[in-house]
């Protein structure tokens, strides 16, 4: 872990933990543990990052042997897809927003000193990393990793012979899973339980920040939703190891009855994308919390409508349990209950509606501060529709037929919960790391990172739906063998330079992220003039994140620009403004 | 591309946070019964426990939520017989051992013995005189806890011995998808309950080292809910197999 | 900055709305009966979409130049929490709108999936296995064969792959082939199996998309109106093989079609 980087705090705490090991490593605070987790996911950013490019690279030139990899199997590319999926949902996007920057900026955002239970806290993260090691060791056992991809539908990833990859890297790939499950699991019951005991006096629910509530549903979700992920990759280790059928039906196998009989395929998918649709609302939630804070922070305004964004964080977390049936159109289930699912689909997408509806009018009359937080931010809103408008044609089963596993599907997720959730992360990054390192990143560095990730994410993901309405298939390692595709060559070529583009200006984030923490200039303590408790205290915070002190809360998260005040901000701790109107 | 205004840059004249006047300078009590540094009171301790528990019970509740709906729909869903081009059901239910009758009273007792053993420590609680927090002797006290612990060991002895019946009676796991379900289902409580189990030897051990009364009779206390919530799993995991096998 | 973010945004959202109003990479030929009003139905998703993309693109661009911070000269910043009002109705619009859509396309859903084919449909049974799909005509007696698993040789192809088994009287006549064939105008009832793991039957011509899972038979239909050769691609992740399994779908005339599967009947005696 790069924990040492930043040993150069201080601590003011009373009572901090001595000695590298209790600091820095076995921590039971919450914000070291937030910075493991961030870092977590930040060398898995870029191991998912670099097997996409591979994949990139494969895909147009296919039979140019691939550094580290050399020669390319058929089977590599689809080990590539697979770990590149997995890596990034689980490793990245469920763990920089959630276990990141939700456990750093968690406790202190509602006044508390701590998460609930913090050994807990701390075991869910060495459980978490220990997930990431058993993924990482899949690639290095006999028959490498697993090629069923991340949704590992039944058979495929039930019975060892359906193709190499599918042994020992199948069964790590699983534990691995069941293991993140259980390190998710813990992580969800600290923040619940935190959240509804150890708000600060005056922190009422409804003068939580918004980034709170993402955190607390989102924790709500995972809750519910990776006990289910968990149950599914049980009965999956038993069918592949114990003979158990519960997936697989008679089938052959390279020729040869694999024993199993009269299990459903489909029934792995139930279960898999029960957890698997919420799965993308854990990504993509915290993600809208943080960019709803900073669009209020930048545009100088309250947020607008903020019982409607509470009500509209809800309703997502709500009906996102009962849309799951929409990746399931064309697996064979009843045709009336895919006509169900798609109502219930088309209804999530109101109170997304709702969402950016409420950010444009935060930024409607502000007076905004283009600070690289808030272009990111922006960038988030922007990426956020574009991938939004294409989920009605996905959502509609007559239009699934023809976009179902095409390449429109990866451009429609990449843009709104993929490259959407990470905007997140780097406008959380670049608006908590003063707070977080006690200096300021550089601005410079930081816009062109933002050029490039923005101008770059649409010219990779926007030609995606170009080839999707063409037919292109997904997961397909070659366009050499079905004539039509040929024709499509020239687009993937464009998406790859786009994509080495977009990568290379990546590591600008890296080098500022790294130089900033040593280099960068100090920061104050309230650099960005926000009102929330983390701006109240010192920089960094100290072990008990207020010093001794107990904040008590007197006014709403996004007090801005208050008449007859002496600033245009209000913090959450001055004395209470009187009521608006 | 150059002309990026300069107004992202922090401007120190702009900067006002961080003045003292924002920390309130006194706790004001610490937001009522959520103190802040140091230890919480015993009160708020138990309710966060609790409410931990009641959350952290929620994801094992889902696990067997997913595994009957798993049961039903393997049970109830035919597949193709490429044989005869016919859906088939493939279901042979399964006899189930007598022992878990057994066993079931067993756990039974044992939940009963635990919450006796989680009243008579909160009885000590109240009594105790706040000065003399420290366990000492606890001679005269019926041993309830160690009891419970007995009785768990019992009941999952029991179980393995239930396996070994139903394995020589020719049911194994990969046998039928019903003695799949038996395994599973019995198999995931069981390694709950020793999760319990574990808990109560902590509770022991914290007993031993005398650590302070108050600790010990909230884990005491968040063992006994998680016990009768097994036991409650147990006698549901027994019903779903028996009636719906 | 704010002009610099204008210019941006306005762009991306101009030029990706270009390709798509271009229809430089559009949906593929569409040569079956419902090809019409799937294609009808996109379009009209696609405008209200693309309105609503663009609109919200354009907004957001104008937004960030319009109200950003102009130091002094900067108009007093409303202090306002929002409007409960326009919530209301913009969240009762976009419900009108999401749900309408989706009912506007039940009918044609429910041609394509809630009836079963007419009677006098062509019947083939389409196998997929790791890597490639086979058709099954069942012959004059219009029943196909027993097949066993233990009796499939893939290695053999045609009937082998299959696993048919010879001696039930009804597989006789059984055709097996590893191109498509049906006759135009006449609607085709597939029935989906799987040998191994999960395939997707994918012609994009026909707009017909559906899995082809192990342990199921699923009846599905479609009418093609074109004659013509098209592209059968497999849509769902079935291995390494996955870029390469695919086929032919041959779309002939009555005369050809019958002239065809009488030579296959031919050739098996």
């Amino acid at each position: 872990m790069a924990t040492h980087e930043f040993a150069a705090h201080e601590s003011h705490a009373h009572a901090a933990p001595q000695g590298f090991i209790r600091k820095w490593v076995f921590s039971l605070d919450h914000k070291v543990i937030g910075l493991q987790y961030y870092f977590l996911a930040l060398a898995a950013v870029f191991v998912g990052m670099f097997l996409s490019l591979l994949m990139r690279i494969h895909l147009i030139w296919p039979t140019v042997a691939l550094p580290i990899l050399g020669d390319i199997k058929p089977e590599t590319y689809l080990t590539l897809v697979t770990m590149h999926g997995t890596i990034m949902v689980f490793f990245v996007l469920t763990t920089a927003p959630q276990g990141g920057f939700g456990n750093y900026f968690l406790p202190i955002q509602i006044g508390a000193p701590d998460m609930a239970f913090p050994v807990l806290n701390m075991l869910s993260f060495w459980t978490t990393f220990l997930g990431f090691i058993v993924m990482i060791a899949a690639f290095f056992v006999a028959g490498g990793a697993p090629l069923h991809g991340w949704t590992g539908y039944a058979p495929m990833s039930a019975v060892q012979s359906s193709g190499p990859g599918e042994g020992l890297g199948a069964d790590l790939w699983i534990i691995s899973i069941a293991i993140f499950c259980i390190g998710a699991l813990m992580g969800a019951l600290n923040f619940i339980t935190t959240t509804l005991d150890m708000r600060a006096k005056g922190m009422t629910m409804m003068r939580m920040p918004l980034t709170v509530w993402a955190w607390f549903v989102t924790a709500i979700l995972g809750l519910l939703a990776f006990g289910v992920l968990l149950s599914g990759g049980i009965l999956l280790l038993m069918d592949r190891n114990l003979g158990t059928s519960f997936f697989v039906p008679l089938i052959t196998m390279n020729g040869q009855l694999t024993g199993h009989r009269g299990g459903s395929p489909l029934l792995w998918q139930h279960l898999f994308w029960f957890f698997g649709h919420p799965e993308v609302y854990i990504a993509i939630l915290p993600a809208m919390g943080m960019c709803s804070q900073l669009l209020s922070v930048f545009s100088r305004k309250p947020i607008f409508g903020y019982k409607a964004m509470v009500y509209a964080i809800m309703a997502i977390g709500f009906l996102g349990f009962m849309v799951w049936g929409h990746h399931m159109f064309m697996s064979g289930m009843s045709p009336y209950t895919a006509f169900a699912f798609s109502i219930m689909t088309m209804g999530i997408g109101v109170p997304s509606a709702i969402k950016t509806f409420n950010w444009l009018g935060t930024l409607w009359g502000g007076r905004i501060r283009f600070t690289s937080p808030m272009l990111f931010a922006i960038g988030f809103v922007s990426l956020f529709v574009s991938g939004g408008i294409s989920g009605p044609f996905l959502a509609q089963p007559v239009l699934d037929i023809q976009l179902h596993d095409t390449y429109f599907v990866p451009g429609h997720f990449h843009l709104i919960m993929g490259v959407a959730s990470i905007f997140g992360i780097f406008a959380a990054t670049y608006y908590w790391f003063p707070k977080m390192f006690g200096r300021m990143m550089n601005e410079s560095m930081a816009r062109w990172h933002f050029w490039f990730s923005f101008i770059g994410t649409y010219a990779i993901f926007m030609p995606m739906h170009y080839l999707g309405m063409a037919g292109m298939p997904r997961r397909y390692s070659q366009m050499t063998e079905v004539a039509y595709l040929h024709d499509l060559v020239g687009l993937q070529k464009f998406i790859t330079y786009a994509a080495f583009v977009t990568i290379a200006g990546q590591l600008i984030f890296l080098i500022n992220l790294f130089w900033s923490m040593f280099k960068g200039p100090k920061a104050s303590d309230n650099p960005w003039e926000a009102t929330t408790l983390e701006w109240i205290t010192a920089t960094p915070p100290p072990h008990d994140n207020f010093g001794g002190h107990t904040p008590v809360v007197h006014n709403g998260p996004y007090e801005y620009s208050v008449p007859g005040q002496p600033r245009d901000y209000v913090m959450q701790t001055d004395p209470e403004i009187e009521p608006a109107h | 591309m150059a002309s990026f205004p300069t107004t992202a840059t922090v401007d120190d004249t702009r900067i006002s946070g961080g003045d003292s006047d924002i920390l309130p300078p006194v706790r004001e009590g610490g937001g009522d019964d959520r103190p802040m540094a140091g230890s919480p009171d015993y009160a708020t301790r138990l309710r966060r426990a609790r409410l931990g528990l009641l959350v952290a019970l929620t994801p094992v509740l889902m696990l067997f939520v997913s595994f009957t709906s798993a049961y039903v729909v393997r049970q109830g869903l035919p597949t193709l017989d490429p044989r005869t081009n016919t859906m088939v059901h493939d279901w042979i239910p399964v006899t189930l051992p007598k022992l878990l009758l057994l066993n079931t009273g067993v756990l039974l007792l044992s939940s009963v013995f635990m919450e006796l053993a989680r009243r008579q420590i909160k009885g000590r609680v109240a009594s105790a005189p706040s000065a003399s927090d420290i366990s000492s002797g606890d001679q005269k006290l019926i041993p309830w806890l160690p009891m419970t612990v007995v009785l768990g060991l019992l009941f999952l002895f029991g179980q393995w011995t239930a396996w070994r019946q139903l394995g020589a009676n020719g049911f194994y796991v990969s046998t039928t998808p019903s003695s799949s379900f038996v395994y599973l289902l019995t198999g995931t409580h069981a390694i709950h309950l020793m999760g319990g189990v574990l808990a109560l030897l902590v509770a022991g051990v914290a007993s031993l080292l005398h650590r302070s009364l108050k600790t010990r009779s909230i884990v005491v206390d968040i063992s006994a809910w998680y016990w009768h919530f097994m036991a409650g799993l147990w006698i549901y995991i027994l019903c779903l197999l028996e009636f719906a096998g | 900055m704010g002009l610099v973010l204008l210019v941006v945004i306005w762009l991306i959202t101009l030029i990706s709305t270009y390709f798509f109003v271009a229809k430089t990479w559009w949906l593929p030929v569409g040569a079956s009966a419902a090809a019409p009003a799937i294609d009808h139905h996109f379009t009209v998703t696609f405008i209200l979409m693309g309105v609503v993309f663009v609109v919200a693109q354009l907004a957001l661009g104008y937004a960030v130049w319009l109200y950003r911070d102009r130091g002094s000269s900067s108009a007093k910043v409303p202090y306002s929490h929002g409007n409960t009002t326009m919530e209301i109705v913009w969240t009762v619009l976009t419900t009108i709108l999401f749900v309408g859509l989706n009912l506007a396309s039940s009918s044609i859903w429910a041609s394509e999936r809630f009836r079963a084919a007419e009677a006098n449909a062509v019947r083939v049974e389409v196998t997929g296995m790791q890597f490639a799909w086979y058709f099954r005509y069942p012959g004059a007696d219009g029943k196909f064969g027993a097949t066993k698993p233990e009796l499939e040789d893939a290695s053999a192809g045609g009937e082998a792959a299959l696993g048919l088994d010879t001696k039930d009287p009804a597989s006789k006549d059984d055709v097996v082939t590893g191109i498509m064939v049906v006759p135009v105008n006449r609607e085709v009832e597939v029935i989906l199996r799987a040998h191994d793991v999960i395939h997707s039957f994918f012609i994009p011509n026909m707009r017909f998309k559906q899995d082809a899972v192990p342990g199921l038979a699923i009846h599905m239909h479609f009418t093609p109106v074109q004659t013509g050769d098209y592209e059968i691609l497999c849509a769902e992740l079935c291995g390494l093989g996955h870029y390469k399994m695919h086929g032919i779908l041959k779309v002939v005339s009555h005369e050809e079609f019958d002239k065809w599967l009488a030579a296959r009947e031919a050739e098996k005696q």
